[in-house]
């Protein structure tokens, strides 16, 4: 397809051609439609998808562009998410303003782990973020306002006559957020805000010596990343309609850096499949495990024992075959297909 | 060899500067002064200390003595991306450029600072941002003309030629929009041909775009050719300065020479 830029605005523009505004056409009316077509366990898996895709999006934006390794993502979820229960829960804020507050709450706590960022590097900081997590996790189980073990209720979204409750109402919800997340982290990437980001990581002196304040951009990129964690958080508090702290220990922390590596760092296409796959999983082996049951009985018992090592066997195949992760594979496909049927 | 502008105003004044790692005294009392318009060179064997001065400059190092003055204003103690953004520009030694980059991210992030709309504008892509990124995008396409880059513009630096690469280097430090462009060493590991381009380049820079240039070279060649003025340091002490000419036949630079190389 031809391809010529008469501007520099068009040069830029996200959605460059006919071909790709069609996709994005089809693939909205898809999203439209999907609710009707799939059942409500169905439903919930994406839901559970469309979630994950926000938290991942801002992780990617952390580590995968500004090069700062985070161990404490979950941290910044359940920042979230409890500020969601609580807001929503003891104060009646409702939704439209408890999912911004989320957001900016966990941004804000970010300072607790991107000012020190400034002068810790790698596995310091990796330390650093990691303390981080368990803080949170031990101020949520001892907290007398967070009911530690217990958990706490949360409350639903709407107001008397509209509730948001059933599956299909949180997957538009769910989608629409995940959508946004998307564009913005698009946007980001795109302008000088990703650029900066980029530039730090690949060489930070450099970056510096072409006027790109180091601290500046390193706390944005952690308070991005918490933002995007914190609006994750809040909706799953709001989804699940009950959270513990259990919820967001270490796993979850481990769960998004698997769906950014396994997807592919530093790109925003990456972040989705990742969150995608790593969500996906479990359920795939649960589906797996019922599918057989039938005719192997033994085998199905053997897949349920061997649950984490058919996980970690797919991620390390995956990364094996393209280190570049998912995306890497796209990519290969991608030109495979451009250049069809001419094998170069 | 440089027009010399009408105002041969001090632009950068570095005094008594020293600096030492550990033990290794890196340069001792140099004190170099560049005229506002002029192709001033630093030359000297490995070691010299001339890399180190830039890093001083740049702020990147943190001299324990002396001053360095940029159009009356103190460089020493300010943070490198401040000193940057009152117009001194560094092209590096050894290629530090933005590996993930094309060529095109790689000078619109030297930019950087010359875009003002924030993290809201950004997000949302809308008025001041997209207004902002299209014009600063004109400017860097001119700096990609000037340096004769349209046909990698969209290229990922880390798929050019070392060559290339180097002029990359020139380009995105040219794209900062800088009063004063430190270059160290931008013809090291080319050939004939590319020396040649890369001569024209920093001379065009130097008389079109009237940007004053401190440059680092080993090629007393390239240096003679371009220079106004030129400081010759040895053991991280300034052992002459003049003219090309004055320099070439002072005895003890004729000596430093011949002993680095023995
Ligand atoms: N970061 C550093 N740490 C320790 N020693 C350094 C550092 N940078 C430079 N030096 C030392 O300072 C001296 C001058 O180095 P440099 O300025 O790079 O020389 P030139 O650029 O003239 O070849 C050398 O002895 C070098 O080993
Ligand atoms: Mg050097």
């Amino acid at each position: 397809m031809a391809n010529f830029k008469v501007n520099y605005r068009e040069d830029t523009a996200l959605f460059q051609n006919l071909w790709v505004k069609s996709w994005l056409v089809i693939f909205i009316v898809t999203m439209l439609v999907l609710p009707f077509l799939l059942s409500r366990y169905q439903l919930s898996i994406l839901d559970e998808m469309g979630i994950a895709v926000i938290g991942a999006l801002g992780l990617n934006l952390l580590i995968g562009y500004t090069g700062q390794i985070s161990l404490g993502h979950g941290a910044f979820v359940a920042i979230g998410a409890y500020t969601s229960g609580l807001l929503a829960g003891t104060l009646g804020v409702p939704f439209i303003i408890s999912l911004p507050l989320s957001g900016m709450t966990a941004a804000l706590l970010s300072l607790i782990v991107g000012v020190p960022s400034l002068r810790l590097k790698g596995l310091y900081l990796a330390l650093g973020t990691l303390a981080f997590g368990f803080i949170i996790e031990y101020i949520l189980f001892h907290w007398d306002l967070t009911r530690g073990d217990t958990g706490m209720a949360v409350p639903k979204i709407g107001t008397e006559g509209f509730f948001i409750e059933t599956e299909r109402q949180f997957f538009y919800l769910i989608m629409f957020f995940a959508a946004v997340a998307t564009l913005v982290a698009k946007n980001l990437a795109r302008t000088k805000i990703g650029r900066s980001f980029v530039a730090i990581r690949d060489r930070d002196i450099a970056a510096e010596a072409m006027g790109i304040s180091l601290s500046k951009y390193k706390i944005m990129a952690f308070a991005v990343a918490a933002f995007y964690a914190g609006v994750a958080g809040s909706l799953m508090a709001y989804y699940q309609k009950w959270i513990v702290p259990g919820n967001f220990d270490i796993t979850l922390s481990i769960a998004y850096i698997a769906m950014i590596v396994l997807g592919g760092m530093g790109t925003v296409l990456g972040s989705i499949l990742g969150a995608i796959l790593i969500t996906g999983i479990p359920h795939a082996i649960v589906y797996l495990t019922d599918a057989l049951r039938g005719t192997y009985p033994n085998l199905s018992n053997l897949i349920v024992d061997l649950k984490l090592g058919i996980f970690g066997l797919v991620i390390v195949l995956t990364l094996l075959l393209e280190p570049q992760g998912l995306v890497g594979i796209y990519r290969r496909i991608k030109v495979y297909w451009k250049t069809w049927p001419f094998k170069y | 060899m440089a027009v010399m502008n009408q105002d041969k105003s001090l632009q950068l004044e570095i005094k008594d500067l020293s600096m030492s790692f550990g033990g290794i005294k890196a340069i001792r009392n140099v004190s170099i002064s560049v005229q506002a318009g002029e192709i001033y060179s630093i030359i000297g064997p490995n070691g010299a200390g001339k890399t180190t001065i830039f890093n001083c400059i740049s702020g990147i190092y943190k001299a324990q003595q002396g001053s360095i003055r940029f159009e009356d204003r103190e460089l020493l103690g300010v943070k490198p991306d401040r000193i940057a953004q009152m117009g001194v520009a560094r092209a590096f030694q050894n290629i530090a450029l933005f590996k993930g980059m094309t060529v095109l991210d790689n000078l619109m992030s030297a930019r950087v600072h010359l875009m003002k709309y924030g993290l809201l504008g950004a997000a949302l892509y809308l008025g001041a941002c997209q207004r902002e990124e299209v014009q600063n995008r004109d400017a860097v396409e001119d700096v990609i003309e000037f340096l004769d880059l349209q046909s990698v513009r969209k290229s990922p630096v880390s798929s050019l030629s070392y060559g290339l690469q180097k002029r990359v280097e020139l380009a995105r430090a040219l794209a900062m929009k800088p009063k004063i462009l430190l270059v160290d060493e931008p013809v090291s590991g080319m050939n004939l041909e590319e020396r040649e381009d890369m001569a024209r380049y920093i001379i065009d820079i130097n008389e079109e775009m009237e940007i004053t240039v401190v440059l680092i070279e080993h090629d007393m060649g390239l240096v003679m050719d371009l220079s106004d003025r030129v400081t010759v340091l040895n053991f991280g002490t300034k052992i002459a300065e003049g003219t090309p000419g004055e320099v070439s036949s002072n005895p003890e630079v004729v000596k430093a020479y011949l002993g680095d190389e023995q």
